[in-house]
C-alpha cells in the first residue's frame, strides 16, 4: 500500500532526487565533521554549510512568492532577521541568566530574584545605557513563547503589510519599492538604541546554547546543521506540494495575468496575501536557524541590499523551479564568501590589480544581467528534465 | 421585478470629460442571445467593464438576478462568482499551463485558497473537462501548453473556460477576430449552443458573424442605445446607417 506522499514523490521525481541528495549531503558532512567523524570538515565550515542551508530555505520561499506568484518582494530578509531576533532574545536572556545565577552563587550574600533580574538587565542592556527590560522582552525567559513568536511576529507583519498593499492593488515595481521601504524602515528602527533590541549592537553570543556550556561547539554546530537540513527538506516538500496542487496553477496564473484570474472568480488579493505571509513565515524559520549559527544578529542584516541579493540568488538559480532557488542560493552565497573572504587570488594587471573582495560585486552584477538576458531559466534550467512540472 | 437577468439602468461614465457611456439602459433576459454592435468608441468594451466590475460608473445602477443585487460595489471576482463570465477581445489564456489546467482552474468549484490548496483531482471534474474540451474541439490538445495553440484554438479555449465557470450570463468580446471562415462557423455554433441554457451577449464588428448568430441586436453609439431589433431591422434604420457611414 502506497501512501499519498509516496505516490506524490514518485510522480515528481525531482523532489525525491532533491531530498535524497540533501540526505546524502547531510550524512557526508556529518561523517566529515570534527564532532563525529574524521574532522576533515572544520567546525567553522560546518557553520557555513548550515547557514547556506538556511539561505536555501529562504530562497525557496522567495521562489514561491516571486517565481511562482510573481510578487517581487524585496523585503523578505526583514522576516528572516525578525525570526533571528525572536530566537536570539531567548538565547541571550537565558545564557545571561545562567551566568548571573552562577556568579551569584559565589557571592557572600544570596541575591534576591529582583536583584538577579536587574543584573541580567544590566548585562544585556548596559551597552545601550539601560538596565530595564523593555516590554518586548516580556516572554524572553520562555523558549516556547519565543519559538511561537518566530512564526507570529513576521507572520503578522507580512499579513498587515500585505493586506494594505494588495488590497490597494499595488503591483510590480511599486510593490517591490514598498517592500524595500519596509525592510529599510525596520532596520533603521532597530538601529535606535531605545528600540529595545540593543540598537546597532544587536544580539550576540547566540552560538552558545544555554544549558549546554559543556557541549563543544563542534557538536552544537552539527545539531544546527541537521536542524537546517531538516527544515530545508520539509520546506521543500511543503512548497513542492503547494506548487503541484491547484493552488500552484492559480498562483502561476496570477503571475501571468492577474486581471484574468479575477474574472475567473478567484479573489487574487487573498491568494497573494496567503503566499506572501506563508513565505514570510518560512523566511523567519530560516532566520531563526541561521543566527544561532552566525552567533550575532544586528540591524544591518535587514538592510535593503540583503533582500536584493536574495532576488539575485533566485534569478541566477532559475525562477519557477524550487531546485533552481536552492542551487542559486547555495552557489552564489558560497562563492560570495569565498571571494569576499579573501581566499580568491587577486589578479595583477600591471599597475592595477583586481581585488576580488571589491570586484566580486561587479562580477555578481554582471552575472545577474547576463542570466536575466541570456539564460532566463538560470542554472536550474540545466536540470529541468528531472522535473515535468518546471517551466518550459 | 421585471424578471430580467441583468438590468442596466441609466448608467453613465466619463473619462476625463469624455462620456464613454451616456445614460445607457437595457435589460438582458435569461437564455437570451444578443449582439452588440457599434462603431469604434461607441462604448462597447466600457459597457462590459462596468458589468464585470472593472470600471465603476458615475451614475446609474446595474442589477443582477432575481434578487436584484446591485453589482456596483462588488469586486471582479465576486461578480464572476455570481455567474457572469467574460471573454476578452484578445484571447487571454494562461499560456504556460496546459489546456487541461486552464479548464480545471475555470471549473465551477470553490474559489477560496484553502479549498484550492486541498483540491483533489477527481473523475467527475476530469469528465467535465473532457466534455468541455470535446465541445470546443480541443480534446486531443488537453495535455498541450495553451501557448502552443493556434489563435483560433486559444479563442475556443477561452470560451471553454467561460463555459466551465457555468455562468448564467456570458459576455463575449469580439470572438471572431482573426479567425478563418471555418473557425468562425465553429464559434457561431459554440455560442448558439451556449445560449440554449444561458444568456449570451456578443460584442462584434463583423456583420456576417452577427447575421449567423440570428439574434436581436443592440446598436450602441456614443455610449447610448441607438437602435434595437433584428439585424435587418437595425441596418435599415437611417440613423444607424448615418452613424456607420459617418454622416
Amino acid at each position: 500500500m502506497k501512501g499519498p506522499l509516496t505516490l506524490f514523490l514518485l510522480k515528481h521525481p525531482s523532489a525525491l532526487i532533491f531530498l535524497s541528495i540533501l540526505a546524502l549531503f547531510t550524512l557526508l558532512v556529518s561523517l566529515g565533521s570534527e564532532a563525529l567523524g574524521s574532522g576533515f570538515i572544520s567546525t567553522s565550515f560546518i557553520k557555513t554549510l548550515g547557514k547556506t542551508l538556511c539561505f536555501c530555505l529562504i530562497a525557496i520561499a522567495m521562489d514561491l512568492v516571486w517565481g511562482y506568484c510573481g510578487i517581487l518582494s524585496l523585503g523578505h530578509f526583514a522576516f528572516f532577521g525578525l525570526g533571528g531576533y525572536m530566537i536570539g532574545m531567548w538565547l541571550m536572556y537565558e545564557r545571561t541568566r545562567l551566568i548571573v545565577v552562577e556568579a551569584a552563587q559565589q557571592a557572600p550574600l544570596p541575591l534576591s530574584a529582583q536583584e538577579i533580574q536587574d543584573a541580567i538587565g544590566t548585562q544585556i542592556f548596559g551597552v545601550v545605557g539601560g538596565a530595564d527590560f523593555p516590554l518586548i522582552w516580556g516572554f524572553s525567559h520562555l523558549l516556547s513563547v519565543q519559538l511561537l513568536l518566530i512564526l507570529l511576529v513576521p507572520g503578522l507583519l507580512a499579513l498587515i503589510f500585505g493586506w494594505l498593499a494588495f488590497r490597494s492593488r499595488v503591483t510590480g515595481v511599486y510593490l517591490s519599492i514598498l517592500t524595500q521601504a519596509m525592510t529599510l524602515a525596520l532596520s533603521l528602527y532597530l538601529f535606535q538604541n531605545d528600540s529595545g533590541l540593543r540598537g546597532n549592537n544587536g544580539l550576540s553570543g547566540l552560538q552558545n546554547l544555554p544549558g549546554h556550556e559543556q557541549t563543544p561547539q563542534a557538536l552544537i554546530s552539527l545539531w544546527f546543521f541537521w536542524a537546517s537540513a531538516f527544515a530545508l527538506g520539509l520546506g521543500y516538500l511543503l512548497l513542492k506540494l503547494i506548487v503541484e496542487s491547484k493552488m500552484g496553477n492559480v498562483i502561476r496564473a496570477i503571475r501571468d495575468d492577474e486581471a484574468r484570474v479575477r474574472f475567473l472568480g478567484y479573489h487574487v488579493e487573498t491568494y497573494k496575501l496567503f503566499i506572501f505571509t506563508l513565505t514570510a513565515i518560512l523566511a523567519a524559520i530560516a532566520g531563526a536557524l541561521y543566527y544561532p549559527q552566525a552567533g550575532i544578529i544586528n540591524p544591518a542584516e535587514m538592510a535593503p541590499i540583503a533582500s536584493i541579493y536574495l532576488a539575485v540568488w533566485v534569478a541566477i538559480g532559475g525562477r519557477g523551479r524550487l531546485y533552481g532557488a536552492v542551487i542559486g542560493a547555495a552557489f552564489v552565497s558560497l562563492l560570495s564568501s569565498w571571494f569576499t573572504g579573501g581566499q580568491a587570488p587577486d589578479i595583477a594587471l600591471g599597475s592595477y590589480s583586481i581585488k576580488w573582495v571589491d570586484w566580486w560585486q561587479v562580477l555578481l552584477g554582471v552575472s545577474f544581467v547576463a542570466v536575466t538576458l541570456y539564460a532566463p531559466k538560470g542554472i536550474g534550467g540545466l536540470f529541468d528534465h528531472f522535473d515535468k512540472g518546471a517551466e518550459k | 421585478m421585471s424578471g430580467a437577468l441583468l438590468e442596466v439602468d441609466g448608467v453613465s461614465v466619463s473619462f476625463d470629460g469624455f462620456k464613454a457611456i451616456n445614460a445607457l439602459s437595457f435589460n438582458i433576459y435569461k437564455g437570451e442571445l444578443r449582439a452588440i454592435i457599434g462603431p469604434n468608441g461607441a462604448g462597447k468594451t466600457t459597457f462590459m467593464d462596468i458589468i464585470t466590475g472593472k470600471t465603476r460608473p458615475d451614475e446609474g445602477d446595474v442589477r443582477w438576478g432575481e434578487d436584484n443585487i446591485s453589482l456596483l460595489n462588488k469586486s471582479e471576482s465576486d461578480i464572476a462568482c455570481l455567474g457572469i463570465g467574460r471573454k476578452f477581445q484578445k484571447p487571454t489564456v494562461f499560456e504556460d499551463q496546459s489546456v487541461k489546467d486552464n479548464l480545471t482552474m475555470a471549473l465551477k468549484n470553490k474559489r477560496s485558497p484553502l479549498a484550492v490548496l486541498f483540491y483533489q483531482r477527481n473523475d467527475e471534474d476530469q469528465q467535465k473537462v473532457a466534455e468541455l474540451a470535446a465541445d470546443i474541439g480541443l480534446l486531443e490538445q488537453l495535455a498541450r501548453r495553451a501557448g502552443d495553440l493556434s489563435h483560433g484554438q486559444k479563442q475556443w479555449l477561452e470560451i471553454g473556460m467561460l463555459l466551465a465557470q457555468d455562468p448564467q450570463l456570458l459576455l463575449v468580446d469580439e470572438p471572431a477576430a482573426g479567425m478563418t471562415v471555418d473557425e468562425r462557423n465553429h464559434t457561431v455554433a459554440l455560442l448558439k449552443k451556449a445560449a440554449k441554457s444561458r444568456a449570451v451577449v456578443v460584442v462584434e464588428h463583423d456583420m456576417d458573424f452577427i447575421r449567423n448568430l440570428e439574434c436581436k441586436v443592440i446598436v450602441l453609439h456614443e455610449g447610448s442605445v441607438l437602435a434595437e431589433g433584428s439585424l435587418d431591422h437595425v441596418t435599415k434604420d437611417q440613423t444607424v446607417v448615418d452613424v456607420y457611414l459617418g454622416r
